[in-house]
């Protein structure tokens, strides 16, 4: 006998993203899924986000990592509330984590939640969390060619951070070559040049996540 | 990459759905899988080997649809088929494109055996 079946294999984590989802809609707040290799300056970045929003937004900050408080310290040593997700081997978050970490946030109170996904660019691409949009995070010592060669994150992303570029001089990272091939795979994505620890570039990208702030609200 | 993870759901949704029609036993089981999820063939078949043992599906054949992408352009309202890597309109060169096929992920249909 044949069945008819038509479901989604990933149902039970898309169900849960699409509860957050709705959630984060009612409450009027924007949620950035922030992905990236291990190192590429994910904390450091969120932290030049949150100097150049904070004064305007109440922000949150929920940290994934296997293992260690090592970033959700750094963020509450800045005063700003976050919510430490260990996975435990887990290569990335899952919607159910982001319902449980939610549910320790008063977000009632929330403008704006940043998500640091655990270090991969990978696996975090499969799993919507309910989030508005993802932005991946590219630093200039990883090499110009990481967008052939994980198209899928560049792809689904809706902002794409160049971080580092302090250090461009001392790697040979090709600029233009990059962003030629980020724009064949996603030519709606603004690309951000920043130094998350200088400051530079970070004004345009608080700039774009202010707008996407003010249009949920 | 996560096809172990992804066949666990795919063995469990698919168990219960024979246990509610009644039957004894799979057969078949139809998935389609967009070339964009970069789910991997090889490792989903290898997945549902192992997976399947001890199970309703035990005996069944896994069949996989790759689903190539297609988009349409949301400027001129042509349709096109394409890879990852070229998403722009082939006609009008717009980027403003919606993808309709390339990123599922689903059980379309089982074969099940019913007892008589």
């Amino acid at each position: 006998m044949h069945i008819e079946m038509n479901q989604p294999i990933l149902a039970k984590n898309d169900g849960i993203a699409a509860a957050n989802r709705a959630l984060f809609a009612e409450k009027g707040v924007f949620v950035l899924n922030i992905l990236a290799s291990p190192g590429s300056g994910k904390t450091s970045t969120i932290l030049a986000i949150i100097e150049a929003l904070r004064d305007e937004f109440n922000i949150a900050v929920i940290e994934g990592d296997i293992a260690s408080k090592v970033d959700s310290e750094k963020i509450k040593a800045q005063g700003i509330p976050a919510v430490q997700v260990n996975t435990g081997g887990a290569c990335h978050l899952d919607s159910d984590m982001i319902r449980r970490a939610v549910e320790v946030l008063n977000v009632d109170t929330l403008d704006l939640i940043l998500l640091e996904n655990v270090g991969n660019l990978v696996c975090p691409t499969d799993f919507d969390l309910g989030e508005n949009a993802k932005m991946v995070i590219l630093s200039v010592p990883e090499g110009d060619d990481k967008p052939l060669k994980y198209p899928g994150v560049f792809q689904a992303s809706q902002a794409v951070v160049l971080n580092k570029v302090d250090a461009m001089s001392v790697f040979n990272f090709d600029e233009q070559a990059f962003r030629t091939s980020v724009r064949n795979l996603n030519p709606a994505a603004p690309i951000f040049p920043v130094s998350a620890t200088t400051g530079q570039g970070i004004e345009d990208l608080a700039e774009w996540i202010g707008q996407g702030i003010r249009s949920v609200q | 990459m996560h096809e172990l993870g992804i066949m666990t759901g795919v063995v469990e949704t698919v168990e219960q759905a024979a246990r509610d029609a009644g039957a004894e036993k799979v057969l078949k089981v139809n998935l389609a899988v967009g070339v964009m999820t970069e789910a991997l063939e090889d490792a989903l078949f290898f997945a549902f080997d192992v997976l399947k043992e001890n199970t309703l599906l035990a005996q069944a054949q896994l069949e996989v649809d790759m689903v190539q992408p297609k988009s349409v352009c949301n400027d001129c309202g042509t349709e096109f088929d394409h890879d990852r890597f070229h998403v722009l309109c082939p006609l009008c060169e717009g980027a403003n494109t919606t993808l309709i096929a390339g990123r599922e992920l689903k059980i379309e249909s089982i074969e099940v055996d019913l007892p008589d």
